[in-house]
């Protein structure tokens, strides 16, 4: 198992120019599987110190310095409402930078395998869908027996409070 | 060759220019005799003319052909200059202006002919001069025209020994010796290249002994319109012009024979056709004016040259991104060597004496770095406030109030970046100041206030920021006007304004929604658009606030970050997180003992030097835990303008030179009491308390 995330750091080609990529990094948060778009995705790095900032989103951890940067992180799991984190060896923070914008971590639980997943294989949410995390979802895909929600990341790093 | 790589030179310097036709035109409006200003403004619209021409402006060069006609005649003492006379030249101006726009736009000058400035200018030519001297601007207009920069033929050409040695042979060989002046088309490109043709073709006829600028500088491109070549040779003259002119792009030569080793060296100039070149004349002139006794009309010419060229900056333009890059550059080394220093204090038992002293070398040697780099980006605030007198002045006539700008501080310096946004709050508040803070000449004589109204621009530095203010001594801001029209507008409701503080109320004036009720306008004097210079004054980092007194006058104080990138922080310890407060800010550091701690108004002071200082307690403000009741409190004191305040921290670290980044778009920061994060040198991140915010 994780593969991908043997090193410390993982630079993933982001094969931009190639249109859609069906290919999704799964991660684990409490028990659930979560996809994220390989394209939106910079970079993986372990734990580290998070340095808190007063009077933000709840959801926000603080910020880390990623070489000489100051990136905020999120907890996934603060944003979706799930029980609070817990940190340990296999915590990861994904750095996601989608479209070239600055970059944002956030937290995930482990950080499983990159599975392809092919456009039949996803089942688009409907709308009708709207429990509370049900906006953060793109659709489900089906990996074997795996269900994988996939993560609508514009949604995820939008402000809710705004 | 194509002239859009002078472009942007071209832009900047019309820029200097037409700004130094400002500042000069305004002196001149109260000191219609003072020659050197004359003389400025005569340079100034010469080098505009010549510009504008070398980029093919046509209009440009038009209008400015004919405003240096003006200057030229009120420089020879044919004209005086009057009100009206200023009003054109302003227009004048400004119509440049307006083509300078449109050449930064488009890199096109439009097709404004400008014919009723045109106009006005030839009238003022005509009007002013007699009869006789009509006819005479006219002639200097033309001769002007094929003179750019030209002299008298032979005289001023300076020959060294050699060189007349040269020419005494050819005297005794009875070969012609010419001085040919030659010019080039206005339109040619290749200047250089021309005259490298005209050389050549010469070259194949006789010999050139010298010419004027130097062969070097000619290759150079170093001259105008013209050059001058003195050329020995067997040949008539008019084949010899025939071949010059033969080389396309050849305006004009005219030649001259040298009939005599006198004449060279010149104690007589042949022809001298306007006195108003004067100054274009290079070095070699002094020479000529020495000898030139004989022609006592040119005295007093030559004598006003050598108020002289102001002095030139030896300067580089850089592009602000390359200087951003070298910024980023320096802060990378501070954080790597703020991290060498963490090392090292770490294991002491490893680090030896020379290991620190070497670290405190490249510490030295970082800070300079960093102040050079600085101070690279800085510039005067001058640079935006130069243009507010002129503004004031056509106020002025446009209000029909009398009033007076007075600056000071000019000098002050800002980061380039903040002063390209500074221009427009700064103009938009001194508007407000002429237009609805001073008060009409009658409501002042009765309200026994001199009869011209004060308008100050005062900029200073105080700390680590740069202190903007503008005040005037009228109306003052009619609170009560702006919460009437408040609670009429539905900002806020009766019972708000009840509980409101004056100074909250004044504050209403910077919402949005204020920004666009003429009606308040009207009322309380105040308003329009000052949410805007709010906005972009928080952009850059800054506050403003405002002190009002009714009937005698209010200030805006801006208060802009001198520097954006790095500053000397003291780093404080509050719970287990590190904070850094800027040094700028701090005023001393303090240990109370806490029975020392007095409350007014429920709310925690100390007594300090005879001053009384609230108290904030940094952890309950940053959502700390309290850390346990300690006997004494450690107190930083900081200062924001005359107002100070203790915060109360847990332990200090020590003072350390910070790298500011931002902490992005995501992270909310709706209280704006962290102003950024620093890297430590342990790699971990510390948070930047913006005091402003806290006092």
């Amino acid at each position: 198992m994780d593969t991908a995330v043997n090193q410390t750091n993982v630079n993933i080609d982001n094969q931009e120019g190639t249109g859609i990529t069906n290919q999704y990094i799964v991660v684990l948060l409490g028990s659930e599987f979560y996809g994220i778009d390989i394209s939106n995705v910079d970079n993986i790095v372990r734990m580290q110190n998070i340095t808190r900032v007063p009077k933000s989103q709840d959801y926000f951890n603080g910020v880390i310095n990623l070489r000489g940067e100051i990136v905020s992180v999120m907890s996934l799991r603060k944003k979706f409402k799930l029980e609070d984190d817990e940190f340990t060896d296999k915590t990861r923070i994904i750095i996601l930078k989608p479209d070239h914008q600055e970059p944002i971590g956030v937290i995930v639980d482990v950080v499983e395998e990159v599975v392809t997943l092919e456009e039949d294989l996803i089942e688009k949410m409907s709308s009708d869908n709207r429990n509370d995390k049900a906006k953060y979802l793109l659709g489900v895909g089906k990996d074997g027996e795996r269900l994988i929600s996939l993560l609508n990341i514009p949604a995820v790093i939008s402000d809710d409070e705004k | 060759m194509d002239v859009s790589q002078y472009l942007e030179i071209f832009i900047d310097e019309t820029k200097e220019h037409l700004q130094s036709l400002n500042e000069q035109l305004l002196i001149i409006e109260k000191e219609p005799e003072n020659t050197d200003t004359i003389n400025e403004i005569f340079r100034a619209a010469h080098s505009l003319k010549g510009m504008a021409g070398t980029m093919g402006y046509k209009r440009m060069q038009k209008l400015t052909h004919q405003m240096e006609n003006v200057f030229s005649e009120i420089r020879n003492g044919k004209m005086k200059i009057d009100a009206g006379m200023v009003d054109v030249l302003f227009q004048c101006l400004d119509a440049l202006e307006e083509y300078l726009d449109n050449i930064q736009s488009s890199a096109d000058e439009g097709t404004n002919d400008n014919e009723p400035i045109l106009n006005q200018l030839e009238a003022i030519l005509k009007g002013e001069v007699p009869a006789t001297g009509a006819a005479e601007s006219e002639n200097i207009v033309k001769e002007k025209n094929d003179s750019a920069n030209s002299e008298s033929m032979g005289a001023d050409l300076t020959f060294a020994d050699f060189e007349r040695h040269a020419v005494e042979d050819a005297f005794e060989k009875k070969m012609n010796v010419y001085i040919i002046k030659v010019e080039v088309e206005e339109s040619c490109l290749l200047k250089a290249a021309r005259a490298f043709l005209v050389f050549k073709s010469l070259e194949n006829v006789g010999e050139i002994i010298k010419s004027e600028p130097s062969a070097q500088d000619i290759e150079d491109e170093k001259f105008e319109q013209t050059f001058k070549i003195c050329l020995v040779t067997e040949s008539e003259m008019d084949k010899v012009l025939g071949i010059v002119k033969n080389v396309s792009e050849i305006k004009d030569a005219v030649g001259q024979k040298i009939e005599s080793i006198e004449e060279i060296g010149g104690n007589k100039p042949v022809e001298e056709p306007v006195v108003e070149n004067k100054e274009e004349k290079n070095e070699n002139t002094k020479q000529k004016g020495k000898k030139e006794a004989g022609k006592p009309e040119e005295k007093g010419a030559v004598k006003q040259k050598n108020a002289g060229k102001p002095v030139v900056n030896r300067s580089v333009r850089v592009d602000i991104e390359k200087l951003d890059v070298l910024m980023n550059l320096v802060s990378e080394l501070i954080i790597a060597k703020n991290g060498l220093i963490s090392t090292s204090s770490q294991n002491e038992s490893k680090s030896s004496q020379s290991f620190n002293e070497q670290i405190e070398y490249l510490e030295r040697v970082t800070t300079n770095l960093h102040e050079s780099v600085m101070k690279v980006r800085m510039m005067p605030i001058e640079t935006v406030t130069n243009k507010f007198p002129r503004m004031i002045r056509d106020l002025t006539k446009k209000l029909d109030k009398k009033m007076e700008l007075y600056m000071s501080g000019e000098d002050t310096e800002l980061d380039r970046t903040v002063i390209d946004e500074i221009g427009d709050p700064l103009m938009h508040l001194l508007r407000n100041s002429a237009d609805h803070g001073l008060e009409s000449a009658e409501v002042r004589a009765q309200r026994g206030k001199p009869e011209i109204g004060t308008i100050r621009l005062d900029a200073y530095q105080d700390g680590n920021n740069v202190v903007i203010e503008v005040s005037d001594d009228g109306n003052g801001i009619d609170v009560e006007g702006v919460k009437n029209s408040a609670i009429s507008k539905g900002t806020i409701t009766e019972e708000q304004a009840e509980s409101m503080t004056d100074k909250e109320i004044i504050d209403l004036l910077f919402k949005p929604s204020f920004s666009t009720a003429k009606k308040v306008t009207d009322i309380s004097g105040r308003g329009v658009g000052l949410d805007v210079v709010k906005t972009k004054i928080e952009s850059l980092g800054g506050d403003i606030e405002v002190k009002t007194q009714l009937g005698e006058g209010s200030t805006f104080i801006i208060r802009l970050p001198l520097t954006l990138a790095i500053i000397q922080a003291l780093m404080v310890e509050l719970g287990d997180e590190k904070y850094a407060i800027s040094l700028g800010s701090i005023q001393t550091i303090e240990d109370i003992p806490v029975e020392d701690v007095k409350y007014v108004q429920t709310k925690e002071v100390i007594h300090l030097r005879g001053s009384v200082i609230p108290l904030i307690r940094l952890d309950s403000v940053l959502d700390i835990e309290p850390k346990g009741h300690p006997d004494s409190l450690t107190v930083v004191i900081v200062k924001k303008g005359d107002k100070l305040a203790g915060l109360v921290v847990d332990r200090l670290l020590g003072q350390q030179e910070i790298v500011i980044k931002s902490l992005g778009k995501y992270i909310s920061n709706s209280s704006k009491i962290i102003s950024g994060a620093t890297i430590l040198g342990n790699g971990d991140v510390a948070l930047i308390i913006d005091v402003n915010t806290l006092i």
